[in-house]
């Protein structure tokens, strides 16, 4: 950028904190409306099955209870759960916002309560009586694809809800002329977001002026807007949607889901505000989970030990119904399929099945995760059985520098990079051959002791709204509007409404530095589809990319006509006016005016310049022309306790490249809590469901979160390779750590047990498995 | 039942349902909507507060177990200008991120330095084992913690 960057780069703390450090900040269920009423959902007890009956009557005789519903009340008066993806040929039925007569999930909403307070509201629901008359439920995705498995869906004859697939003209012949080839099943489990504010929702139909006014903690406010409004049958000019304090998403939030739906139409109804707040239990049973991939993927490569072609088959699990975005995330895994490699073909095909689960949706990398995954098995499994290091494989397998942009076999182009910088600045950060050396030692000691190792790209900046998104029906562009007021102070208000990220510190960094004022000067408004006109939201690393790109859009739309009222005020010609942080000066002249003095000449127009307008204030958006790539290499050490299976992660390890930094503190906390989340995919999370679909991780008691004791300091470095394709040079961060860091954990795992044989484990890494798998190795030796 | 106690030096009376729950008579009879629901089952430590100095869940205990004691919710840690360390720990070293788990983390860091003035980074990751955040993957509230706690040191 032309602009001398003052606040751009620097380890700014957020101004964001001093209301969420005292306990001042308005989350959803902080909301207290006079008059408000409490919901509270009775929920299916049975994965699968037919309502016999509800009968609310006793629930409707309990203190404080004012109105119990089911579908028979919303029949022909409101629509579905949104769902934006439902590719051709997708078997797909609307998902109700209470059940239909069918129950297809443990866990979905079948009646609601509302009551004066939310302990009556709880009482009663637990007083709702529903009878069910259960059937087998399916729940294992393989086993859904079998004959005679039990369908969800009686009507499609299957549960197979489409197949995707993403073939390659070579990969037959890529195969064929191979020297080798290996092969592996590998399982991706299903695991819960977990934001630690669950979803919650406050909704207030005003009959005067015949408007709703809907809180809601979710990660897309105007998505939420279209989708209620549609749902309820009325105009959007009647909804407003504000996201306020959003206390995690991960992507869970992206969806609108049938709640959200709901507590409108019932404050519509009863012409009173209503909240529900949803339990972690129903958290963790009726908020979208993530991954759900078993896959098989075969390798060909050569005896140099390139990588040659994939072959991949996927069955993702798609739960109950397609939720919001559920169907667009494999197509992210069969676009990343051959990762930061010259692998030259993939043919990739994943079969998206229905079974009696909740539905699956984005969880932060959102098929990335999942095809890093892949491929860094498989990097492992040649390695193995060439006998080769696995960081000389990826050496002889990672693109080169020259290659970009590159045009992967996949369909996807990697808009910029230097995958070997940023691998042999981490082998220097990890001393790879001093770990190895170490390792050794402790092996001849007779310790279970491994490295670990993955290089891993990912696809970020979501994105184009054409390609891979289309099938939303969706713009995947941001907005950005800048007001400035007649002092100078600038008001931002931006699409990409933030749930942790702290865009109101970076935006304010890039307006900031943009005019050379204060960044106490700007305020970023945020999450209010009443005074952000429009936008899309946080999610798939897009919020500096694209929504902060917008910011910059329109900051250098101010800049131009301030530089027109400048030439003006100054007496010259616009090509002679210098800006350099917000003070403009003719070229080889004394003259200068601030930033602030362009600002108040444009409100109070004493000036009056021919063909200009008064005022000072623009709207951008940025639509990118493509994806952004960051990229990274992380390396780990862990050991085994033999007798107890127990895993210790000793080291960590992380360089990763995303580009240019706006706020490096922001920047650091994205990175550690992405590669915290991956490595609780790796070390301990799965939801898990009995077989006949009742869920066993319902709390977390059962649902194993990582823990602060769990880990040791992640030590971090980057590389700085700028995207080019957008003015900032960003490539995007929220979901980097998720990458690699899980494949990175197994890989160190798989290590540690080779001596003992072993070749093959499955995530979670949890001290049973481990333990059962070296009691096995060791009785068969 | 009547209940009669001190919230961040107030003296509250209340008329309260034997049931209700602690957070929930602090969040919805006093307004003090700071201290956060995560989980209702105690495992999260977002509820966190101080009854007579101890760090407890308060999503776990009924308000009536806390008549006559002394309770401290995160707002009545600091004001504007005069933050507590461990708040000045956690906004200096970006130890959040969507806030939720915050005060709760706060909570549990100030029992913490109260009875370990200077903890080694195991003994803080130890003691912060019943709180959650899901965003900083807690490195970040760990240097949050020191910071404080040097700050603290130098207090003294």
């Amino acid at each position: 950028m032309a602009l001398k960057p003052v606040m751009i780069g620097a380890r700014i703390k957020r101004r964001e904190d001093p209301r969420l450090i005292r306990g001042l900040a308005t989350y959803t269920d902080d909301l207290k409306l006079h008059g408000m009423l409490h919901a509270a959902f009775v929920r299916s007890d049975y994965a699968a099955g037919r309502i016999v009956k509800i009968d609310a009557k006793s629930a409707m005789q309990m203190p404080g209870v004012v109105a119990v519903f089911s579908f028979d009340d919303l029949r022909g008066n409101v629509g579905a759960t949104p769902c934006w993806v439902v590719l051709p040929g997708m078997n797909h039925a609307p998902h109700p916002l209470l059940a239909d007569g069918e129950v297809r999930y443990a866990g979905q909403p079948v009646a609601v309560v509302v009551a004066r307070d939310k302990y009556a509201a709880r009482d009663a629901a637990l007083a709702v009586e529903v009878e069910i008359d259960s059937r087998d439920a399916v729940v294992d995705p393989e086993a859904a694809l079998r004959p005679g498995a039990p369908l969800v869906y009686e009507q499609f004859g299957t549960n197979l809800a489409v197949r995707i697939s993403n073939p390659h003209a070579d990969t037959e012949r890529l195969f064929a002329e191979a020297a080798g080839s290996v092969s592996l099943r590998l399982v991706n489990q299903r695991v819960a977001p977990v934001p630690m504010e669950g979803r919650a929702v406050v909704a207030h139909w005003d009959e005067g002026p015949q408007k709703l006014t809907l809180w809601t903690s979710t990660q897309t406010p105007h998505a939420c807007k279209q989708n209620v409004a549609i749902c309820l049958g009325i105009s959007e000019l009647h909804v407003r949607v504000i996201a306020p304090e959003v206390g995690g998403g991960f992507g869970q939030k992206i969806p609108s889901y049938g709640e959200e739906c709901l507590l409108p139409w019932i404050s519509r109804k009863l012409r009173r505000p209503v909240k529900w707040a949803e339990t972690r239990t129903e958290n963790l049973a009726a908020s979208a989970h993530g991954r759900g991939h078993v896959t098989y993927v075969e390798a060909a490569y050569d005896k140099h030990g390139k990588v040659l072609a994939l072959r991949g088959r996927t069955v993702a699990e798609f739960g109950a119904f397609a939720s919001m975005l559920g169907a667009l995330i494999p197509t992210f895994t069969h676009l990343l399929a051959v990762g930061p490699y010259t692998i030259r073909a993939s043919s990739w095909e994943t079969d998206a099945v229905y079974t009696n689960t909740m539905a699956t949706d984005a969880y932060r990398g959102a098929g990335r995760p999942e095809a890093a995954y892949a491929v860094e098995r498989v990097m492992d499994a040649v390695a193995a059985k060439l006998g080769l290091d696995r960081v000389e494989l990826r050496r002889r397998n990672l693109i080169q520098p020259g290659a970009f942009p590159y045009h992967a076999p996949t369909g996807a182009i990697y808009d910029s990079g230097n995958y070997q910088a940023c691998l042999e600045k981490a082998i220097a950060k990890f001393d790879y051959a001093g770990a190895i050396a170490a390792r050794d030692r402790a092996r001849a000691e007779g310790k279970l002791a491994g490295i670990g190792v993955a290089t891993f790209t990912e696809i970020c900046g979501l994105g184009p709204s054409t390609g891979t998104a289309a099938p939303a029906r969706a713009g995947f562009w941001e907005s950005a509007e800048l007001r400035v007021e007649p002092t100078g102070a600038v008001t931002v208000m931006t699409g990409a409404s933030p749930h942790g990220q702290g865009q109101e510190t970076a935006f304010a960094q890039l307006v900031g530095d943009a005019f050379g004022i204060d960044i106490d000067s700007v305020n970023v408004v945020h999450g209010d589809t009443d005074r952000v006109t429009h936008g899309v939201g946080t999610f798939g690393s897009r919020g500096l990319v694209v929504g902060g790109t917008a910011v910059h859009m329109a900051a250098q739309k101010i800049l131009a006509k301030a530089k027109r009222i400048a030439a003006h005020l100054l007496d010259t010609t616009e090509e002679r006016v210098n800006v350099e942080s917000g003070v403009f000066s003719v070229i080889g002249g004394a003259r200068k005016l601030s930033f602030a003095d362009v600002a108040s000449a444009a409100h109070t127009w004493g000036i009056a310049i021919p063909g200009e307008e008064p005022g000072l204030e623009a709207v951008a958006r940025f639509e990118p022309t493509g994806t952004t790539f960051p990229f990274g290499a992380h390396f780990c050490t862990v050991s085994i306790d033999k007798e107890t299976g127990q895993l210790a992660l000793e080291r960590f390890v992380s360089v990763d490249d995303v580009g240019n930094i706006i706020n490096p503190l922001l920047a650091d906390g994205q990175r550690l809590g992405g590669i915290i989340q991956g490595l609780g995919q790796a070390m301990c999370e799965e939801v898990r469901y009995d077989e006949n679909g009742q869920l066993m991780t319902a709390t977390f008691m059962d649902y194993a979160m990582p823990r602060a004791s769990m880990f040791p300091r992640i030590e971090l470095d980057s590389t700085c390779t700028p995207s080019p394709l957008n003015p900032l040079g960003a490539k995007g961060i929220g979901e980097l750590g998720t990458i690699g860091s899980t494949p990175c954990v197994v890989s160190a795992v798989l290590d540690a047990l080779a001596p003992l044989g072993v070749t093959h484990v499955d995530m979670p890494l949890k001290s049973e498995k481990l333990w059962r798998l070296i009691q096995s190795a060791q009785g068969t030796r | 039942m009547k209940i009669r106690l001190t919230v961040n030096g107030e003296t509250q009376d209340a008329e309260i349902a034997p049931r209700t729950l602690l957070v929930h008579f602090l969040r919805e009879e006093l307004g003090l909507t700071g201290t956060h629901i995560g989980c209702e089952t105690s495992l999260c430590g977002a509820c966190t507060v101080h009854l007579d100095g101890k760090a407890v869940k308060s999503c776990t205990m009924f308000a009536v177990q806390a008549d006559g004691c002394d309770v401290r919710t995160i707002e009545g840690m600091g004001e504007a200008d005069a933050l507590h360390p461990v708040q000045k720990g956690f906004w200096e070293e970006h130890g959040l991120q969507c806030g939720y788990c915050t005060p709760g983390m706060i909570m549990a860091t100030s029992a913490l330095l109260a009875a370990n003035a200077d903890p080694s980074e195991a003994e803080i990751r130890h003691a912060l084992e019943g709180n959650i955040c899901r965003c900083t993957g807690y490195q970040q509230i760990v240097n949050a913690v020191q910071h404080a706690a040097r700050s603290m040191r130098e207090v003294k």
